[in-house]
């Protein structure tokens, strides 16, 4: 095991306000079970989970509530005992709506079903697939992968490198910080556990270099690991934390326009948060029902990261966090780069809710975005080496086919050429809708293809 | 299926929710800044005419701009201070002592036919102030080539002199003012290009408060070096440091909306620029060519900016 520092910087980038002094030493604290949950079935990226308990029905913690509906999919667990209040469909954080359980809580009957626990060296590689897959987990930085689909690449796939992504580049978030501070020693274990059942494959940890507290606890509880393992230092520079971008800082190869995967280049990228929950799943039987989520910003009174069960509602979390210091004219589910600007406060965490971010007046910025200057800082901001500023003009010009030859499929909506734009203009609002219809496009030709397939 | 009411009201809008504190407005603000010692010392060699002309340039875009903006029904764009930006580049690249009134029609040609016709910042395709030059060279050629002397009030009896390029388009070598007096610009010339040094200091202010990158200031002065070393028309120093070439390489070309977005394009636009320029100066009738060579320039840039698309990371 050794540490080496990231030799390869990819293009463009942007240095956002870090803000992670706020929450960065508080550490993880539990949130004590709150009287109602709201466990959403569209958790994770992919088909949402088919909701299998009925209105009344008394179940316990960990107990299966949602089952997986397909192969990009993942079941969801109860995180609390209690009975099932009502099912309807509840605004998610990025926007959708989406079936949720409405749990009231029986927080006498606290006692989770777990699975049983598994030894991970005795256990075969299908179990321990099996196990990430029962135990509802998906990836925990964003994106919300089924990991059990990551984890089982196709048989003429190969994983040559596991890099577990410890860059948390978004500005406030510091829950990824503080799981690699705290435990340090589960992330070796799911580590373990992970390279066997991808075979053995090298293992690089990715942190950016304001953390050198976690590097340190990593590198303590990674002292003795046998093989390629090799903790390495990103540079502090925004978007780190992609997985394309943190491929080739780790090891220079570069992932193909979609829908290629890091796979294709022999790669699996897994959130550190993900592994340690791997760890918990197969060592414990724990189900992921749990997960740190910072909440920060300088309209609460003490931001925390706090461990709270899925489906805790935003107004719980801001309760445990001491309430509101100042009016919040902003609330942001995740970070300030790439989180969901939010309603309300009854909005539910969920298996891939990092951050929450209460922001008053004086943090927010207001503008009205003005006409393209064509100044290029976009273009030297974007870590894809796009043209964001052609793609906004084209798009404002409802020119999508314009917007898809310069590639706007390829954009991982990070949010650089909109940050540095002088004329605020809305860019990556611009990128969503171009992709969107683009997508609704080739679903139609599906559609029509294999409607033609069938009349013939 | 009913969301909750809630007395809450939050901000909502698209990711990203931080932004770089560089806004539109600021950015014209360093371009002022920058274009101040070159407007000082321009007013040290002309005197009353040079300030005569860039406040009747600044206010007449300003006006022309919010009159437009009014007549277009759209909200004012003042504010932004682009146009206080082309009243004052428009001034820098006129005579002093240019009849007022011309630099009134100038002014609002800048604004209204060579900007806001075409929609106002950032979709005009040539510069504003550049075409508003070109088109007053056209329509008022005599005293748009009527150049004071500096310090002219020194000598009374003659007050104009021709430039030095005019002088090497003439064939008298001789008469070219010497080097030192090229760089601080003690020499007949519009306003604001005379002095090289001062233009540099600007530049190397854009350039530190990253307002402009030097890939078309480099590449247009270079090439223009080159063109002079090879074809041996005037010296070097000659051909750089007159008839506009720093002036046009630091702020005229590098005019954002004007010129391309990629590195790869702003060095082809930059190099384009110098060699029109020195094709002009050799070949044309007009002793300068500067203007001419980066207007010439924005007419292909939306070409150039095709041409060097960057390639995607992880495209094929």
């Amino acid at each position: 095991m050794k540490t080496v520092k990231s030799q390869f910087k990819f293009h463009g980038g942007v240095h956002p306000p870090y803000n992670k002094e706020l929450a960065r030493d508080k550490a993880i604290e539990r949130l004590p079970m709150p009287a109602e949950l709201v466990i959403s079935m569209s958790q994770h990226l992919g088909a949402p989970a088919k909701c299998i308990v009925k209105v009344g029905d008394v179940i316990r913690k960990g107990q299966l509530i949602g089952e997986k509906n397909g192969f990009i999919s993942v079941g969801v667990r109860a995180s609390a005992s209690g009975t099932v209040k009502a099912i309807e469909k509840r605004l998610s954080p990025a926007g959708g709506m989406a079936d949720a359980v409405i749990l009231t809580v029986d927080s006498a009957n606290n006692e989770c079903e777990n699975l049983p626990p598994l030894n991970w060296q005795t256990a075969s590689r299908e179990e321990l697939l099996k196990r990430v897959e029962d135990a509802g987990i998906c990836g925990m930085g964003g994106a919300g992968f089924p990991t059990n689909v990551k984890l089982n690449p196709p048989p003429n796939k190969h994983c040559e490198y596991l890099i577990l992504n410890g860059a948390e580049c978004e500005p406030y978030l510091t829950a990824d910080y503080r799981v690699m501070l705290e435990r340090a020693s589960r992330i070796r274990l799911g580590v373990e556990i992970m390279r066997k059942i991808l075979g053995g494959p090298a293992v690089r940890i990715a942190v950016e270099a304001n953390k050198p507290e976690a590097i340190s606890a990593l590198e303590q509880a990674f002292a003795d690991i046998e093989g390629n393992v090799e903790i390495v230092v990103l540079p502090v520079l925004y978007p780190q934390g992609s997985e394309k971008h943190q491929i080739y800082a780790t090891v220079k190869r570069i992932v193909p326009e979609p829908p290629a995967l890091p796979i294709d280049v022999g790669c699996v990228v897994e959130n550190v948060g993900t592994v340690a929950a791997i760890a918990d799943a197969v060592e414990k039987g724990l189900p992921l029902i749990e997960r740190v989520t910072t909440v920060s910003g300088d309209a609460i009174v003490s931001p925390k990261n706090v461990l709270a069960p899925i489906g805790t509602t935003y107004r719980d979390l801001v309760a445990f966090c001491g309430g509101e210091k100042l009016k919040p004219a902003k609330v942001i589910s995740g970070g300030t780069m790439m989180g969901f600007a939010v309603p309300n406060l009854d909005i539910a965490t969920t298996k891939t809710t990092s951050g929450l971010l209460l922001l008053s007046n004086k943090s927010v910025f207001q503008y009205t975005s003005g006409p393209c200057i064509n100044c290029g800082r976009c273009v030297r901001a974007c870590p894809m080496m796009l043209n964001p500023a052609e793609i906004s003009k084209a798009v404002e010009a409802d020119d999508i086919k314009d917007a898809e030859y310069c590639h706007v499929m390829s954009c991982i909506e990070c949010g650089a050429c909109a940050f540095s734009c002088p004329s605020r203009r809305p860019i990556v609002q611009f990128c969503r809708r171009a992709k969107n219809s683009i997508r609704a496009r080739i679903a139609a030709e599906k559609a029509a293809a294999q409607k033609a397939k069938e009349a013939k | 299926m009913k969301p909750k009411e809630t007395a809450e009201h939050f901000i909502l809008s698209s990711s990203p929710h931080a932004h770089s504190p560089v806004g539109l407005t600021q950015i014209m603000l360093d371009v002022i800044i920058a274009l101040l010692p070159t407007t000082a010392m321009g007013i040290w060699f002309f005197g009353f005419p040079a300030v005569w002309t860039i406040a009747t340039c600044v206010s007449t875009c300003i006006v022309t701009e919010a009159v437009c903006r009014m007549a277009m029904k759209r909200e004012s764009t003042i504010g932004d201070l682009s146009a206080v930006v082309t009243g004052l580049l428009l001034a820098l690249n006129l005579p002093a002592g240019l009849p007022l009134w011309m630099a009134v029609v100038g002014s609002v040609f800048a604004i209204f036919i060579a900007k806001q016709v075409f929609g106002g910042l950032g979709m005009n395709p040539f510069n504003p102030a550049l075409a508003a030059r070109a088109f007053m060279l056209i329509s008022f050629t005599g005293p748009m080539t009527t150049w004071l002397k500096p310090f002219w009030w020194r000598t009374p009896e003659v007050m104009t002199c021709a430039t030095p390029l005019a002088f090497v388009k003439s064939g008298n070598l001789a008469d070219v003012p010497c080097f030192m007096k090229l760089l601080i610009g003690e020499m007949p010339g519009c306003i604001g290009e005379v002095s090289a040094v001062a233009l540099l200091i600007g530049a190397i202010y854009l350039l530190v408060r990253k307002v402009i990158t030097w890939h078309i200031p480099v590449t247009f002065i270079v090439t223009v070096a080159l063109y002079a070393l090879i074809s041996g028309r005037a010296p070097m120093q000659v051909e750089i440091l007159t008839g506009g070439v720093i002036i046009g390489a630091c702020f005229m070309a590098t005019d954002y909306v004007t010129s391309p977005t990629t590195a790869t394009g702003k060095l082809i636009f930059g190099c384009g620029c110098g060699l029109i320029c020195m094709l002009i100066r050799q070949f044309g009738s007009y002793p300068e060519g500067c203007s001419f060579a980066i207007l010439i320039m924005n007419a292909v840039c939306p070409l150039i900016n095709r041409w060097t698309r960057p390639k995607p990371f992880g495209a094929t």
